[in-house]
């Protein structure tokens, strides 16, 4: 028997599923129900949902630089906000496992040399005690490669999309990533100014490009 | 307010301590206790998990079950004040209250004071419609007036911030803090506090008066950690009194073989006999939604709860309503609207409420008709049943209502409580607490 990791009710899983070697899922259905995953046409560069594939206006007002793409897997809608809330404010580590097969999925249809977590500025680290990005790669069985560090700065969920455009670049590299292609994993995207600022620090670390992955799409 | 009397009777991690007042007044313990690990604050043993720290550097151990309170990992560290604990104000066993109790509520008032002043256990178990709150007015008054604290635990927030305006008006020198998750009195010292169960998690040998209110309720009887707070927030030489309507089966035989101590009142206030459900075959409701009988029923009256088993069935079923009538509405737990809807049925502007068990306790309509659509349902459990019946005939004006389970087949749990409702009508009538 294995509990939801959120409504703690049973996961159902068939006995002949079971024993052909299939994971119980972390959810109940009733759970699993409430989130959205992403589908249909979107924006080549961010995951943004659109009528027609293609670049959506920000993505294409965005001046360029060696970061590539976004594949969002959620929509963030109220539940997903709960629960990524709960993980990473609350700081409820096993919620990590939700995504951790999607985002191994994900990860190996990529082309990609190192993965690398987006860091928390120290005290932020300390209060939280984990770092969700690094939570999300450990529990989908990857390792992230120490490149990048990052100073003392304000919340970026507080500010808005304005602020956070012209936010000022906090991550520096600590490591060597010389024409590597990164990874990076992280839990939202929302207007894609942290993804471009960090890719500009793994710019500075020698990196030749940045894709990302990102647990939930946010904005409209 | 000085800090000293917030933090007395409270435990507390770091992170919920803004500063320390006086730190040689503390002693502290670890979140979590040694292995076997069980959380120090909420009691879980098995809801656990664990992540590499970079607090304290290692692998650390973290309770998920109350973690919507603030995390508690093995390196967080509770802290318990010990200092001197605050006086009362000389008025606070004050008593402002005119009313007179009933035959029945005079003697369970008089076995709580009583269990109070020897800090004993007792059970009042009154059916729905008795008072009870005014049951506890004298106990808690000698309490007061003692220099005692005293807790009133109720299972939802809903019913604390019903309940503590209901004391205040009759302590008025002892507001009561109201504590539930988001309350503004959450950092308020009071010797009178008025708390949801999961509040209690957060006090340690606080009070010489615990009283939980609706103990058969949900989610107090399903979770082992709310119990494991109600003892860990009072004192160990404490009183502990029960209030329920319904007592579940276990409790009702140990009070009959009086091997629990208890009070029960058979009788409403207002001394008219409890409505009697009736019961009426209604064919696979699961099918016809509304079946005809049901229909009917709704159509003769003015003012009724028609309970439903699961919302979706409920939901299918609105539309059918909705052409008797179109202001007739449906409410479930997760309802945005659910307090406005609640309120416009007590205005009279909704005539006709379907519901699913989220409104069988706790509210009163006056003059309000009940009906339970597919009352064999297994969500109908004998004290749910029970308590939707004590919805009706509440009021003095409107002694009487009728109640209707509509059902395909009959089940135990309906026979149950259509023989407890008769039951207590006999005694009622033995005891002299029914005037017909």
């Amino acid at each position: 028997m294995k509990r939801c990791l959120l409504c703690e009710n049973d996961t159902a899983i068939q006995s002949w599923r079971a024993f052909f070697g299939a994971k119980p899922p972390t959810l109940c259905e009733s759970c699993t129900s409430q989130f959205e995953k992403l589908s249909g046409p979107s924006c080549n560069v961010c995951s943004r949902t659109m009528d027609q594939t293609g670049i959506c206006p920000d993505c294409a007002a965005w001046e360029k630089n060696i970061f590539l793409s976004n594949q969002s897997l959620y929509r963030y809608n109220d539940a997903m906000q709960d629960l990524i809330a709960r993980f990473k404010y609350r700081g409820d580590y096993a919620l990590a496992d939700i995504f951790a097969e999607d985002i191994r999925k994900v990860a190996k249809k990529m082309s990609y040399d190192l993965i690398c977590a987006v860091p928390l500025s120290p005290s932020r680290l300390i209060e939280r005690r984990f770092n969700q990005s690094e939570a999300l790669i450990e529990m989908a069985g990857l390792t992230p490669a120490p490149l990048l560090a990052r100073h003392e700065s304000d919340k970026q969920s507080k500010k808005s999309r304005a602020e956070r455009i012209g936010t000022e670049q906090t991550f520096y590299p600590i490591g060597d990533a010389k024409g590597k292609s990164i990874l990076v994993i992280d839990d939202i995207y929302t207007t894609g100014a942290t993804i471009r600022l960090v890719a500009d620090a793994l710019d500075g670390a020698g990196a030749s490009s940045v894709k990302s992955i990102t647990v939930a799409r946010s904005g409209s | 307010m000085t800090n000293a009397f917030f933090f007395s009777g409270r435990e507390l991690t770091d992170e919920e301590i803004p500063s320390f007042p006086d730190l040689h007044h503390f002693t502290v313990r670890p979140g979590l206790s040694d292995p076997p690990q069980h959380c120090h604050r909420c009691g879980n043993t098995s809801n656990l998990s664990s992540h590499p720290c970079v607090r304290c550097g290692k692998r650390c151990t973290y309770c998920r079950n109350c973690i919507e309170m603030g995390k508690i990992s093995s390196c967080t560290t509770l802290y318990r004040w010990i200092g001197p604990e605050p006086a009362h104000s000389k008025r606070a066993g004050m008593l402002h209250w005119s009313g007179t109790l009933s035959a029945g509520q005079k003697m369970a008032s008089d076995n709580v004071l009583l269990a109070i002043q020897n800090r004993s256990e007792h059970t009042v178990w009154a059916v729905a419609g008795a008072g009870k709150t005014e049951v506890l007015f004298a106990g808690i008054a000698a309490a007061l007036s003692n220099g005692k604290r005293v807790c009133i635990a109720a299972p939802r927030a809903d019913v604390v911030r019903e309940l503590a305006p209901r004391f205040e008006k009759v302590f008025p020198d002892t507001p009561p803090a109201a504590l539930y998750g988001g309350s503004p009195d959450r950092n308020t010292y009071s010797p009178l506090v008025v708390s949801t169960t999961h509040q209690l998690f957060r006090f340690y040998e606080a009070f010489d008066v615990m009283i939980v209110d609706e103990v058969d309720a949900f989610p107090y009887t399903f979770d082992q950690s709310l119990q494991y707070a109600v003892q860990k927030a009072r004192k160990k030489e404490s009183a502990l009194i029960y209030l329920t309507a319904t007592p579940e089966p276990a409790w009702q035989a140990e009070i009959q073989a009086g091997s629990r101590d208890a009070t029960l009142i058979p009788a409403r206030y207002h001394r008219q006999p409890l409505p009697v459900p009736k019961m009426a075959w209604c064919g696979n409701w699961k099918k016809s939604i509304v079946p005809v009988p049901v229909l009917k029923w709704v159509k003769e009256k003015e003012k009724a709860l028609v309970f439903y088993p699961h919302i979706d069935t409920m939901d299918k079923a609105l539309p059918i309503f909705k052409e008797i009538n179109l202001r007739i509405e449906s409410v479930h737990a997760a309802d945005p609207l659910r307090k406005e809807k609640v309120e416009a049925m007590r205005r009279g502007d909704i005539p006709i409420l379907l519901t699913t068990t989220i409104l069988e306790r706790g509210v009163t309509f006056p003059g309000v008709d009940v009906a339970v659509v597919g009352s064999e349902d297994r969500v109908f459990t004998e004290s749910a049943l029970i308590q939707i019946a004590g919805r009706a005939g509440r009021s003095i004006n409107y002694p009487t209502g009728d109640i209707s389970f509509f059902h395909y087949g009959k089940t135990e749990a309906m026979v149950r409580a259509v023989k407890q409702i008769n039951e207590m009508n006999a005694l009622g009538k033995e005891r002299g607490l029914l005037d017909s």
